[in-house]
C-alpha cells in the first residue's frame, strides 16, 4: 500500500464521528470610522498613512519621501514619468533585487489589522513587494473593511496564482524581544486612501 | 544515541543561573502581556476562539475527506502533492525533489515540522546544505542548537552572545549587540543566500481543502523571499493543518498572531494557490505519529494546535525551565502532549514538566484542553510503567489528594485546589522540575474564598 493509501486508511479509522462545521458568526466591529481605525492601527504596526486625492498626489509625496530612490518600479501608468511601468512576464525576478520603490495597487485593506489585500493579478512579479526596499500600497478608501470576515467577503472565490495580506513593512523581534523593522523585505510601507 | 536528560535534570541546569532564568521568565510574560493586550481589543474574542475551536473539531472529524479534497483541488492547481508516512519519508522526499533538480543548497523557511523530522541533519549528511532564513532560526543555526521556542526561536539567548555569534560567523565588530545592526548583518547575509539558492523550504500554517491553496504567515518575509525567488519551492506540512474553507482564515489570522505575540496580524500573510509559471511547487503532506494521535480520544484535541505558541509563555514551568529542557522540536505544555505520542518512554517526564495550573488552556487560541491532556497523559505514563519512581511518588501523592478522579473531574480544578490546600507539596522536592522556587500565584479568577480570606487576614 502507498503511505498516502496508508495514511488516508489510518485518518479514516481514527476519526472521530462526524461533528458539524459551525456557522460562522456575524462578529461585532464596533467602528464607526474604519478609515480612522484602519490608520490607527496601521501607523501602530510601523506604516504610514497618507490620505489622498489623486494618483498625482500620491506622486508628489513619494517624490518627496523617497527622493533617494534610484530604480522605481509601479503598476500605475500614471506614474510613468518617476519609474518603470512594465515588468516583462519573463523576466528573471533576480533582477528586481535592486529596486529601491514598487508602488503597487491594493484590493482592500483591513481596518482592525492595518492589512492590504494584493494579488499576482495585481502584481507584475511576486517577490516584488518582499524584494524592493521600500514599498507604497494604493488602495481605495471606500475597499476599507473592518474585519478580516468582510475581508474573505469580498476576496469570496476570487482566482489567483498567489495573493498575500501586507500589514506594515518587514519587521523581526528575535534579538531580545527588540522591534527591528527591515528584516528581508521592505524596510518601510506607505499606504495610499484613494479618495 | 546517547542516553538524554529528562525534564527536571535540564530545567536544574538551567536554573543554575538564577538572574537569566529571571530574565527568561520576564520575557515571556512581557510577551503574554502583549497577547492580553490583543485580545482585550477585539469584543467577539471568546465567540472566535469557541468558532474556531468548533471548526478545528470538524476538521479532526472529517480529515480522510478533507484531505482528499485539498489534494485534488491541489493537483488542480498544479501543485506536485506528495504523501509521507514518517519523518524518514518526508527527507527521503525532499532530498530526491532537490537531487532531481542538481541542488546542493537550499533557503527553508521556519518550518517546524522540518526540526520534527530533523531534516537539516539528514539534508548535512547527503551533501546538502541548509541556511534557516528566519533570524532567530538563523541565529540557533549558527549556535548549533534547536530552536528553543515554536515561534521566538533564540528567545533563550542574550543579545551580546548573539553578538558574539554574528562576530564569528557574519563579520560584524567584536562586541556589538545592537539588535538594529545585528538584524541588518542578518539582512544583508540572508540577502545573497535569496539571491543565490535555487531551492526554497516553506512551512505551511494553513491549507485550504476547498481551494488546494496553502497559507504561510511570517513577519520578515523569508518565506516569500525564498519562494518567489527559487525555481523550485518544497512546502512541507502535516496533515492537521488542513481547514475547510478559505473563509475560515478570516478566524484564524484574527487568532494566530494576536496570540502569539500581541500583533494584530503577521505581517505577511501569503496565500500560495499555484506555481509560478514554468517553475515547480512541491507539497508534502506528512502523518508522522498524527494519524495516531487522533485515534486517541484524550489527546487527538492536540492536532488542533495552530502553533501560537500563547501556552509556552504563559507555562510558569516554561518561562523558568526554558524550552531546551522540553528535549523534543515542540517544547512547551503543547510539546508535552506531541511528544509522547511519538515516543512514550523517552518523552516520560514531559507531562509531568506542568503545575496543571490551567494558564496554557485559558489563553489558546483554539481551546485545546492542555493542561487536561498534560493530566490524563501521567496516568498513561505510570500505567504503562514509564515513570520512574521520582515522578510516580509525586504522582501519588497528588492521586492520594484527589482521592477520586470524580471529586474533582477536571485536572485544572484539581491542580489549583492542590496549590491551594497543599502548597508546600508542589514546590517541595517531590516535584522533580520546581526546585528554585515557591509556586507562583494561581490565575487570580481560579482563587476561591480560601486566598481572598487568607489575603485579608494578611492585609490586616
Ligand atoms: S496548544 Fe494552543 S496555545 Fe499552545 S501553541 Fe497550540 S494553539 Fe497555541
Amino acid at each position: 500500500m502507498s503511505s498516502r493509501d496508508s495514511i488516508l486508511a489510518a485518518v479514516a479509522r481514527n476519526q472521530p464521528e462526524h461533528i458539524p462545521l459551525p456557522e460562522i458568526p456575524a462578529f461585532f466591529s464596533g467602528e464607526t470610522d474604519v478609515l480612522e481605525k484602519f490608520t490607527s492601527v496601521a501607523v501602530s504596526i510601523g506604516s504610514k498613512v497618507f490620505r489622498v486625492k489623486d494618483l498625482e498626489e500620491v506622486k508628489q509625496v513619494l517624490l518627496k519621501e523617497y527622493s533617494g530612490a534610484r530604480r522605481i518600479v509601479s503598476a500605475f501608468p500614471e506614474l510613468a514619468d518617476i519609474g518603470e511601468v512594465y515588468i516583462a512576464p519573463a523576466t528573471d525576478p533576480h533582477t528586481l533585487a535592486n529596486v529601491d520603490l514598487a508602488v503597487l495597487p491594493a484590493q482592500l485593506g483591513v481596518a482592525e489589522n492595518g492589512a492590504l489585500w494584493v494579488t499576482d493579478v495585481q502584481l507584475p512579479m511576486r517577490v516584488l513587494p518582499f524584494i524592493c526596499q521600500y514599498l507604497a500600497l494604493v488602495v481605495p478608501q471606500k475597499n476599507i473593511v473592518p474585519l478580516m470576515q468582510q475581508a474573505y467577503d469580498v476576496i469570496g472565490a476570487q482566482e489567483y496564482g498567489f495573493g498575500t495580506f501586507i500589514a506594515g513593512p518587514s519587521k523581526t523581534a528575535d534579538i531580545e524581544q527588540s522591534l527591528v523593522l527591515g528584516a528581508h523585505g521592505a524596510r518601510t510601507l506607505s499606504v495610499f486612501l484613494l479618495e | 544515541m546517547k542516553e538524554t536528560k529528562d525534564h527536571a535534570a535540564l530545567a536544574e541546569a538551567f536554573n543554575a543561573d538564577e538572574p537569566r532564568v529571571n530574565w527568561h521568565d520576564e520575557t515571556l510574560w512581557f510577551i503574554r502581556q502583549k497577547r492580553d493586550k490583543a485580545a482585550h481589543t477585539v469584543a467577539d474574542w471568546e465567540l472566535l476562539r469557541e468558532t474556531a475551536s468548533q471548526i478545528k473539531h470538524n476538521v479532526l472529524s472529517n480529515l480522510h475527506d478533507y484531505l482528499l479534497q485539498f489534494e485534488a483541488n491541489a493537483k488542480a492547481n498544479g501543485i506536485i502533492v506528495h504523501w509521507a508516512a514518517d519523518a524518514a519519508e518526508h527527507n527521503r522526499i525532499v532530498h530526491e525533489i532537490l537531487q532531481k533538480h542538481g541542488v546542493k543548497q537550499m533557503v527553508k523557511s521556519k518550518s517546524m515540522l522540518t526540526e520534527e523530522c530533523h531534516l537539516n541533519d539528514y539534508l548535512s549528511e547527503h551533501g546538502v546544505e541548509v541556511i534557516d532564513s528566519d533570524l532567530g532560526e538563523r541565529i540557533v543555526q549558527l549556535a548549533k542548537e534547536p530552536p528553543s521556542h515554536i515561534v521566538l526561536p533564540c528567545i533563550h539567548k542574550k543579545k551580546e552572545e548573539i553578538g558574539d555569534l554574528f562576530h564569528e560567523h557574519l563579520g560584524t565588530p567584536a562586541g556589538m549587540a545592537d539588535p538594529q545592526v545585528l538584524t541588518e548583518a542578518a539582512r544583508q547575509h540572508l540577502r545573497e543566500t535569496f539571491l543565490t539558492r535555487r531551492a526554497a523550504l516553506t512551512g505551511v500554517n494553513f491549507a485550504i481543502a476547498e481551494t488546494g491553496e496553502f497559507v504561510i504567515c511570517t513577519n520578515e518575509g523569508n518565506a516569500d523571499m525564498g519562494a518567489h525567488l527559487a525555481d523550485v519551492h518544497i512546502a512541507c506540512m502535516g496533515i492537521e493543518k488542513i481547514i475547510p474553507e478559505r473563509k475560515h482564515l478570516g478566524v484564524f489570522l484574527r487568532l494566530l498572531a494576536r496570540s502569539a505575540t500581541g500583533q494584530p496580524i503577521t505581517t505577511y500573510s501569503s496565500h500560495f494557490k499555484k506555481p509560478r509559471e514554468g517553475h515547480e511547487l512541491h507539497l508534502v503532506l506528512v502523518d508522522n505519529g498524527r494519524s495516531i494521535q487522533l485515534g486517541r480520544e484524550d489527546f487527538r484535541n492536540s492536532l488542533k494546535c495552530i502553533r501560537c505558541g500563547a501556552c509556552m509563555n504563559t507555562c510558569p514551568v516554561y518561562r523558568r525551565s526554558g524550552g531546551h529542557s522540553y528535549h523534543a522540536a515542540i517544547s512547551g505544555p503543547i510539546g508535552a502532549i506531541l511528544a509522547p505520542n511519538l515516543d512514550m518512554k523517552k518523552n516520560a517526564d514531559l507531562p509531568f514538566a506542568s503545575t496543571l495550573c490551567g494558564s496554557c488552556s485559558n489563553v489558546c487560541p483554539v481551546k485545546i484542553d492542555i493542561h487536561d491532556q498534560l493530566y490524563k497523559w501521567r496516568q498513561v505514563i505510570v500505567k504503562e510503567g514509564y515513570a520512574d519512581t521520582k515522578k510516580t511518588l509525586g504522582m501519588k501523592a497528588m492521586t492520594q489528594a484527589f482521592a477520586s478522579p470524580t471529586t474533582f473531574q477536571l485536572a485544572g480544578k484539581a491542580g489549583r485546589w492542590f496549590m491551594r490546600h497543599v502548597p508546600f507539596a508542589v514546590s517541595n522536592k517531590m516535584n522533580p522540575w520546581y526546585k528554585q522556587r515557591e509556586m507562583p500565584a494561581p490565575p487570580k479568577e481560579s482563587f476561591g474564598e480560601w486566598y481572598l480570606k487568607n489575603r485579608k487576614k494578611k492585609n490586616e
